[in-house]
């Protein structure tokens, strides 16, 4: 009889701890909405709201890449500098007379490459991922660098730019990426055997290993496929700006890492959420937005966000830390 | 060594000369070794003496120096994990290799999740075995959509044994199956293995507590210093004969001599 009341409990406890950090989420965006709402008429105008979706959308692309890097247990510090360096490649093969559609293929494919040699680094030479992707950011940002030589490339045919400012209806084309890509990352991750395996990497390589299953085809696949959606925000950036910069996507990693982190992706793998990392992502938006609605100086838009940034993520851990110690008992 | 009493029955494996080394550190010096089918083998010996490497050997994770391993009327100089999990040969590891944070569905589907549509892995028909193999064992859980994090060690112990079987393993290797567990826990997997042998598996275990191995065996092979030094049929033996040859009291003067210096 007690135990399965216990079990009940047990149950319920669980239940809030997974879906807490997007709860808490949901929560300080309302906040951030109602008062925003009322401190400018601005704010809530669709106007605006398009605005938040059009800048987010950026955002999201990379760190759904990330979201799958993290719950495999990994970490991708090149995504900023792949994204520049795909963009200028896309832009330097456009200069050189290759049409639109190939060059950003050939762009995806230069993104999906660095992924692929970070992976293959961190899984074949078992390097840790946090020092084999900060050498790949720095070596894809001097490509990059040597490619333009440091001088930015412009002026693209159209077929190009609209994917940074073309319309379709009211929504732009960074907007239904990023849209297309949520559902895709989400259905992956959740219900195919490379999402399972993604998250069993990060939960227990070993066990997966011993299980029979190729590791290192499934962690090169991860970074590959952050490789691309960095490429894919390469793109983006560089359509919207009509400009391939080397220095574009500058600290972009860091973006991603906390948008992802915050919508409770557990750092140490195992766990990934696509719907947080996107909620969270709508969130910093919506923060960068409000702050600058609010006339706040750019050099305090900074520090609020590193503020909210470090109050969410310790409040969701020490709530499910509590869950945690609440259970074992 | 004694040639066992198992007439009549092919062994599902068989190791010749096995032979291991780390560097200058020889873990295994030459093991023959058969399991058979239906019946549960005890494979015990001191600290050192090579248990884990061989069976290491065995589900593939290492791969022996010298030696041939025999399966299926096949003979191969080592195994991998993949081509010891398609052989039949599944181990229950000590640490279990339980993926901690996800449901215990996907822990028992580790690896061979089944798919519809070619792409989505079937969630519901993962539950369904799951539970049906779980009741099978007698093993007791909350829900198979709990992650296995939050169970005891006798109900992840279960999920291992349950992982092994549904690989379609015919042979089912323990590694110190009952460490850290309490006496309730450690009984009522025992009694778990012992079924696995009385279904047909070729059970292979490793264990300190000459209890439970005579509580649940049908032979018992010593090892020391690398080598198998006997095999007895459980029946024929008693605690302190087995004791005796871990420790080595029981062999001639040369062989203890030899030992000895190797150590």
């Amino acid at each position: 009889m007690q135990k399965y009341v216990q079990t009940d409990l047990t149950k319920i406890k669980l239940l809030t701890s997974h879906i807490f950090p997007q709860l808490l989420l949901i929560l300080v965006m309302l906040i951030m909405v109602i008062l925003l709402s009322v401190t400018s008429p601005f704010f809530l105008t669709w106007d605006n709201l398009r605005n938040i979706f059009d800048h987010s959308s950026l955002y999201i692309i990379l760190a759904l890449g990330m979201t799958f890097v993290i719950s495999s247990g990994g970490i991708d510090l090149s995504v900023g500098a792949v994204a520049a360096l795909s963009g200028v490649c896309m832009a330097a093969a456009m200069q050189g007379g290759l049409e639109a559609g190939l060059s950003i293929l050939g762009g995806l494919i230069v993104g999906g490459l660095m992924g692929a040699a970070n992976g293959s680094i961190i899984s074949f030479l078992k390097i840790n991922p946090f020092i084999v992707t900060l050498g790949v950011m720095s070596l894809s940002r001097g490509l990059a660098l040597i490619i333009t030589g440091g001088i930015p490339i412009y002026g693209f045919p159209r077929d190009f730019t609209w994917w940074g400012n073309g319309h379709i209806g009211p929504f732009n084309p960074p907007m239904l990426l990023a849209a297309f890509l949520t559902v895709l990352a989400a259905v992956v991750l959740n219900m195919s055997r490379f999402g399972y395996y993604t998250l069993a990497l990060g939960g227990n390589e070993e066990a997966l290993r011993r299980s029979g299953v190729s590791i290192h085809l499934y962690k090169i696949i991860v970074y590959i496929l952050s490789g691309v959606a960095a490429a894919l925000g390469g793109l983006v950036v560089t359509a919207r700006l009509n400009t391939a910069e080397p220095l574009a996507g500058w600290m972009l990693e860091m973006d991603s890492i906390a948008a992802v982190v915050l919508g409770g992706t557990s750092m140490k793998g195992g766990k990934g959420s696509v719907a947080g990392t996107v909620t969270a992502c709508l969130l910093l938006g919506m923060l960068r937005n409000g702050l600058v609605i609010l006339s706040i100086p750019s050099y305090y838009q900074q520090l609020v966000i590193g503020i909210i940034i470090l109050a969410a993520v310790i409040i969701a851990e020490v709530r499910s830390g509590k869950n945690l110690a609440f259970i074992n008992k | 060594m004694s040639k066992c009493c198992t007439l009549g029955k092919n062994p599902f494996i068989r190791l010749r000369n096995i032979k291991k080394s780390f560097g200058h550190v020889v873990a295994l010096d030459g093991v023959d070794l058969d399991v058979y089918p239906g019946e549960v083998t005890a494979l015990v010996g001191d600290n050192g003496a090579g248990k884990s490497t061989l069976i290491k050997i065995i589900s593939g994770v290492l791969y022996p120096d010298e030696g041939e391993i025999s399966l299926n009327g096949k003979t191969y100089r080592h195994l991998t994990p993949p081509v010891a999990i398609e052989l039949g040969i599944s181990t229950v590891y000590q640490d279990l290799a339980l993926v901690d944070c996800r449901d215990v569905a996907s822990n028992i589907f580790l690896g061979r999740e089944p798919l519809k549509a070619r792409f989505f892995v079937d969630k519901k028909r993962m539950n369904r075995e799951s539970e049906e193999l779980l009741r099978k064992l007698k093993v007791s859980i909350p829900s198979v959509t709990t992650p296995v994090e939050f169970l005891s060690g006798g109900q992840r112990q279960g999920i291992a044994v349950a992982r092994s079987i549904n690989q379609q393993g015919k042979m089912i290797i323990f590694d110190e199956p009952t460490a850290a567990m309490g006496v309730g826990e450690s009984a009522r997997v025992l009694k778990l293995i012992r079924s696995l042998g009385d279904e047909g598996f070729a059970v292979l275990i490793i264990s300190h507590n000459l209890h439970h191995v005579f509580s649940i065996s049908d032979r018992i092979c010593v090892l020391r210093n690398g080598r198998l030094v006997k095999d007895f049929r459980t029946e024929n033996t008693n605690p302190d004969q087995v004791v005796g040859f871990i420790t080595g009291s029981n062999q001639r003067t040369e062989e203890f001599r030899k030992g000895s210096t190797k150590a």
